[in-house]
């Protein structure tokens, strides 16, 4: 249900980035969503085909490049991405990791007309 | 016609963290400690907010913004502690968020207030990806829900401040490890602080009280 809330505040954005270009049509929106994120983008793209109806952003078609979650083992530095839910550092096996990406939610760009 | 590439390069969540500094900012004027308490539906938030009211009253101004998908049934248990109560009902929606927040401090009489605590929705997929304004996050995980959560919702745990391990009141009946959790928890979170409470018995209680009141204290030393 949070998808909601994250496509009408990314709509708004594309809405606004594209009237300050002064274009007439999005045509597509390129976002980057980490794994993290807990954003599913089926979701994401069933309440944007229904709320960018009536605006210059319907029919434009959205593009997600998923983030893999990346950690650092705060033992030894191992930079890894967890496999199965398992956090601990797969080189030294200690528990305690800092999420480096995978959190990630953000518009990378957006093509217009 | 042709198209033209706009680079954008921004958070989906900016508007709401835009929002959210402004809440605090608020806040802060009236130096009122903030807390965000997220836990999933049931594990106890309702009860701790009841125990820590109850205990904590006659020391400071309470009040609490209720976050529920419907119903009001928790504010008015809240209500009836004398303390002030907005409910926001999110119609269905999963998590608070920072214009809902504001809308509900308006409607509180924040010179007369010491301590806010905002009860979010209970879920434990996507709260902690909205600010709210608050000052600190607390997290409720109840011992029934397993020693696992750390590891399924490993964001919640890394972005809490307090993490209460509620219901120590049922360890004899349930299999679950205090030390593997805690140290599932310590790995995600290294600067979290946990209690082991029961808000059914007040077990570990005292410790949480005394961590709120340093924290209200801090606050209003600002």
């Amino acid at each position: 249900m949070h998808e909601y809330s994250i496509t009408e505040s990314m709509l708004s954005m594309a809405l606004e980035k594209a009237n300050e270009a002064n274009a007439s049509k999005i045509t597509r929106i390129n976002l980057i969503v980490g794994e993290l994120s807990g954003v599913v983008s089926e979701c994401v793209q069933f309440y944007f085909d229904f709320i960018s109806k009536d605006t210059i952003a319907s029919g434009a078609s959205l593009s997600f490049e998923t983030t893999p979650t990346k950690l650092r083992c705060r033992n030894c530095d191992a930079v890894f991405s967890p496999v199965n839910s398992d956090w601990s550092c797969p080189d030294c096996r200690e528990v305690g990791t800092e999420i480096v990406s995978g959190r990630e939610c953000y518009m990378e760009s957006i093509e217009v007309e | 016609m042709s198209v033209k590439i706009i680079t954008v390069g921004e958070d989906i969540l900016t508007a709401n963290e835009e929002k959210a500094r402004a809440n605090q900012n608020r806040l802060d004027k009236h130096g009122i400690l903030t807390i965000n308490i997220m836990s999933s539906p049931g594990a106890g938030k309702t009860s701790l907010l009841l125990g820590t009211i109850s205990r904590m009253k006659d020391k400071c101004r309470i009040a609490v913004i209720e976050g529920d998908v419907a119903s009001s049934v928790d504010a008015e248990k809240i209500n009836e502690q004398g303390v002030a109560v907005v409910q926001i009902n999110t119609a269905g929606g999963c998590h608070l968020d920072a214009n809902m927040v504001e809308s509900a401090l308006n409607n509180l009489s924040l010179e007369n207030t010491d301590l806010l605590f905002i009860e979010n929705v209970g879920n434990l997929i996507c709260p902690n990806a909205f600010l709210l304004g608050e000052h600190k996050r607390v997290m409720i995980s109840s011992m029934p829900e397993g020693d696992d959560k750390p590891l399924k919702y490993p964001a919640m745990f890394a972005d809490t401040d307090v993490v209460l391990l509620n219901k120590i009141d049922l360890k004899p009946h349930l299999d679950f490890n205090v030390d593997g959790f805690k140290k599932s928890v310590i790995g995600l979170n290294p600067d979290v602080i946990i209690f082991s409470i029961s808000c059914k018995t007040g077990e570990g209680l005292e410790a949480w009280l005394s961590w709120l009141e340093s924290a209200i204290k801090d606050r209003k030393d600002r």
